[in-house]
């Protein structure tokens, strides 16, 4: 394959396959998106798995646990998917451990109260659903496929989410105090989760015109911000934005400029939080290294008695 | 880490009386834990009743650039297809 019939692909929108030939800065733009979508999804079971033993029912620690596995799931697909770009598994996470490759800022926010939970599955899983319901048609086939399956299984995430959210709206003032303050808390957060304004957005012509994204970051916070906000209205809870109001004309909402000073901070990826996280990730990995080792000497020795029988 | 445990295809039977299908990758040791690995990953919500793992070394794939020698003939050879043929309305359902 050459430069024109990846082109004609891409002009037909057709899928490219891992052993098609493609641009270097192709494969390279999808390496290190995959790697931080991968590299999110592991770290993103943090922040909730903190709360799976203080979850208030073996009812709701069932569904969180269920939850936090989904997601280390989603991290094995999309590592999948990478790794059919040619790139070592073992090699992305060493580039997480060392934070040469980066994840999600929005998991170096705290989830000090049992609404956060909530407000994360509701939230963050729903800004991440309207993130990834497009890249189900992203031009690389095993990326996109890797998406469908999340996706599916996403859906759940947030329903729960927003559930916790309904059941404390509809409990005790102090239940539903807790719910807004949990809003306050992830709307901003949510609001950045789809990145930089356009015109801060280098890079989004290029990943649009090689069908890896297909709307910019605007469009889809925009659309995020029309799905949710008639949400909180039904939870009986105030959207943290004194400037949201609908736009009769545009008919779309306006909204605020979100700190974008705070999101540049977070993408940093320094302080206590940050460093908490990955070096979770990491010690989990060292304590593993005994299992990884154990398992191919158990595998080799196998081998090597089927051989002599 | 994936130096040590290769890669293994995976496929599920989605329900009886359908084929295998390819849904994706695991790593592993050993077959045993590739399918232990597989069930984990890929089934947790009913999405089949039976499991196979395959050595991705083992795979033998055809030559993304032979696509069009290996493929494209077919387009010529309309007559391999039903709708090729034209018949009268009542036997159209034939």
């Amino acid at each position: 394959m050459s430069q024109a019939q990846f082109d004609a692909l891409i002009d037909a929108d057709e899928r490219i396959e891992p052993d098609d030939w493609m641009p270097d800065d192709y494969r390279k733009t999808l390496v290190r998106q995959i790697a931080q979508h991968a590299h999110s999804e592991i770290i993103g079971m943090q922040p909730e798995g903190e709360w799976i033993a203080r979850a208030p029912s073996l009812h709701r620690k069932a569904i969180l646990t269920a939850k936090v596995q989904d997601e280390a799931g989603h991290g094995m697909y999309l590592y999948g998917a990478a790794e059919s770009l040619g790139v070592d598994r073992a090699e992305l996470l060493d580039r997480l451990h060392n934070k040469t490759q980066k994840y999600s800022s929005i998991f170096n926010y705290a989830t000090p109260e049992w609404a956060d939970v909530g407000a994360i599955g509701w939230l963050v899983d729903g800004a991440a659903i309207a993130n990834q319901v497009p890249l189900c048609r992203c031009s690389y086939g095993p990326y996109g496929r890797a998406m469908v399956r999340i996706c599916k299984e996403e859906s759940f995430h947030q329903r729960q989410g927003y559930q916790i959210m309904l059941t404390l709206s509809e409990g005790t003032p102090e239940q539903k105090a807790m719910a807004q303050r949990a809003l306050d808390r992830w709307w901003w957060p949510s609001i950045m989760m789809f990145g930089p304004p356009d015109t801060e957005s280098p890079n989004t012509a290029r990943s649009m015109a090689w069908g890896i994204k297909r709307y910019t970051n605007d469009e889809l916070r925009q659309q995020f911000v029309a799905a949710t906000v008639p949400q909180v209205e039904l939870l009986g809870l105030t959207v943290p934005d004194p400037d949201l109001v609908w736009n009769e004309e545009r008919g779309q909402y306006d909204f605020s400029e979100p700190d974008w000073a705070e999101f540049a901070t977070m993408v940093k990826g320094e302080g206590e939080i940050p460093n908490l996280r990955i070096s979770t990730r990491r010690n989990a990995h060292t304590e593993g290294e005994w299992v990884r080792e154990a398992a191919v000497a158990y595998a080799e020795k196998q081998q090597q008695r089927e051989r002599v029988a | 880490m994936s130096d040590a445990w290769p890669l293994w295809e995976v496929f599920v039977r989605a329900r009886r009386g359908l084929s295998h299908t390819h849904v994706g990758s695991v790593h592993a040791a050993d077959g045993e834990t590739a399918l232990q690995a597989a069930r984990d990953l890929f089934t947790r919500r009913q999405e089949g009743v039976s499991l196979w793992v395959v050595p991705s070394a083992e795979i033998v794939a055809s030559d993304p650039s032979a696509e069009a020698e290996l493929f494209e003939p077919a387009a010529d050879k309309a007559y391999r297809f039903p709708t090729s043929y034209e018949l009268p309305a009542d036997v159209d359902h034939m």
